[in-house]
């Protein structure tokens, strides 16, 4: 079924009644050629990419939970490209192309709103260091903006401006940058994936893996044992927990991150805005909400539920660069659990046991990277070479020195 | 979180810093044959348990005495707190 305008109008005057299921409920198969685990944004994606692009077939993407219920459904909804490291821009850039051409790709509404995201600067020192970063973006095929403090105030007067600890002093605007309805990104990659004859099984817990003589045959489940060629583990926060069924530690911890929103408002902000002397991030849903963020909370959690002094940190944060949020009320809050690498960057690679595959670590950054991380990690499954943007997240890099480190905090996983 | 210092009785989280795995107490040999694979092991990777988990906190802004915290990461419930200098001595270690 595809969607379009004509189907909404037939549907609308003969009472809806023609919808179906996005997607079918299948049991498993005794054997595939691919199994993805995690049924999250990634995981997902990689199937979808993997059927549509890399002509696979024989693909299973099995879930403990239900699709979606994860990272994808609890983040902060903001894509852009601003990075600086050369590790790390193309491949962010190749995943901005991707949002911008997604919907009709996969057919489904995702609401890809490419609002614009603002870093603003509060100092000298930061202005040289943003100006620098845009012209890596730009060097990388991306857009940037250096504005002055002038130009920051007419787009966006509410902010406190001159505040004699943090004054504005101009800001980096990636005008391509924006939001997404996050969950419609999972079910619009399941339903793609699904349409292609991706087997998505929900209610499947990954209780082990079967290795054979450093070969990994497939997988064991709370449904019982499935076969694969290839297994591939696309799991975020538990990472750590699925890995280590195979012996492997991994270079991360897992640490909860809190998002909040506010009731909903009438439009005030026009697109995502980040605190530069503070950790802050806001936008505005389209339902009028306002979608903010900061630090995560700093210690390693499974919890998806974070602590009181981080709220307030981030609302002190708030406070800070914009006032007037003070008198909006938070409406609900909740916590994710980022599988924090050693040095803020993703894995996306082999393992040392045959047959067994990776892509985890993206920090609390993985939602804009969805597309490029399925596409990348379905180019990896496919070809077992990696994708040309995606080459730097090697496993092997903490153990031979390259580190793809933006914040150049060293391997302190809660300072990423 | 409240935190039981050993010697300050029950103080608030946010007087601590956190590090990490208590495990970071245990610094490798740096003469050893495998030195290097030793110091990747010990600065890169993480058992990162979804349960309990020893780990150590800094009291920054009190006693500035490390301590080693046994956590529970799901529940964040603290077990027991140590510290870590009689965890590094039990160990054989100087101080």
């Amino acid at each position: 079924m595809r969607f379009s305008g004509l189907k909404v109008i037939k549907e609308a005057l003969t009472g809806h009644k023609g919808w179906g299921p996005q997607w079918r409920n299948p049991e498993p198969k005794p054997h595939y050629d691919i199994i993805i685990i995690g049924g999250g944004g990634h995981g997902l994606a990689t199937a979808y990419y993997l059927a549509k692009e890399f002509g696979q077939k024989n693909i299973a993407v099995i879930e403990k939970g239900w699709i979606g219920g994860g990272n994808v459904g609890r983040n902060t909804t903001i894509i852009r490209s601003n990075y600086l490291l050369d590790g790390n821009e193309p491949f962010y850039e190749f995943s901005l192309k991707l949002w911008e051409g997604l919907e009709q790709d996969f057919n489904y509404n995702a609401m890809v709103s490419q609002r614009g995201i603002l870093n603003l600067i509060h100092s000298d020192a930061q202005r040289d260091a943003f100006t620098r970063r845009g012209n890596a973006m730009i060097l990388n095929g991306a857009d940037a903006v250096l504005l002055n403090a002038e130009e920051v105030r007419a787009e966006v007067p509410f902010l406190n401006f001159d505040d004699a600890r943090f004054p504005i002093k101009g800001g980096l605007a990636q005008r391509r940058g924006g939001t997404v309805r996050h969950d419609a990104v999972a079910w619009g990659y399941a339903r793609g994936a699904d349409q292609r004859g991706v087997d998505i099984i929900q209610n499947c817990e990954v209780t082990g893996f079967r290795i054979e003589s450093g070969v990994c045959k497939g997988i064991e489940t709370s449904r019982g044992f499935i076969g694969a060629n290839k297994v591939a583990s696309a799991v975020a926060g538990s990472s750590s927990r699925l890995m280590s069924k195979a012996d492997m530690r991994l270079p991360m911890e897992s640490h909860v991150l809190q998002a909040f929103v506010t009731e909903g408002l009438k439009p005030v902000i026009p697109g995502v805005i980040t605190f530069g002397a503070g950790h802050f991030y806001v936008s505005q849903s389209d339902k009028g909400g306002l979608v903010f963020g900061g630090d995560i909370d700093g210690y390693n959690s499974y919890a998806q539920r974070g602590n009181l002094p981080t709220v307030e940190d981030v609302c002190e944060s708030g406070m800070a660069i914009m006032p007037m949020i003070g008198r909006s009320r938070l409406l609900r809050s909740w916590g994710g659990i980022m599988d924090m690498s050693m040095d803020g960057s993703p894995i996306i690679d082999k393992t040392h046991i045959d047959g067994l595959y990776f892509n985890g670590g993206w920090c609390y950054g993985g939602f804009k990277a969805t597309p490029a991380s399925g596409w990348c990690y379905a180019h990896l499954l496919a070809t077992d070479t990696p994708h040309e943007t995606a080459k730097a997240y090697r496993f092997d890099r903490f153990e031979h020195g390259y580190m793809i480190d933006e914040k150049g905090m060293g391997a302190q996983p809660n300072l990423h | 979180m409240i935190i039981n210092h050993p010697i300050l009785g029950p103080r608030d989280a946010q007087e601590f810093t956190y590090l990490g795995d208590a495990s970071l107490i245990n610094r490798p040999d740096w003469q050893a044959d495998d030195a290097a694979k030793q110091f990747y092991d010990y600065q890169y990777l993480r058992d990162n348990p979804a349960g309990e988990h020893r780990e150590l906190w800094f009291h920054e802004q009190g006693d500035r005495s490390w301590l080693v915290v046994t956590r529970n990461t799901v529940t964040h419930e603290i077990s027991k707190v140590e510290l870590a200098s009689d965890v590094a001595r039990k160990e054989g270690r100087s101080k």
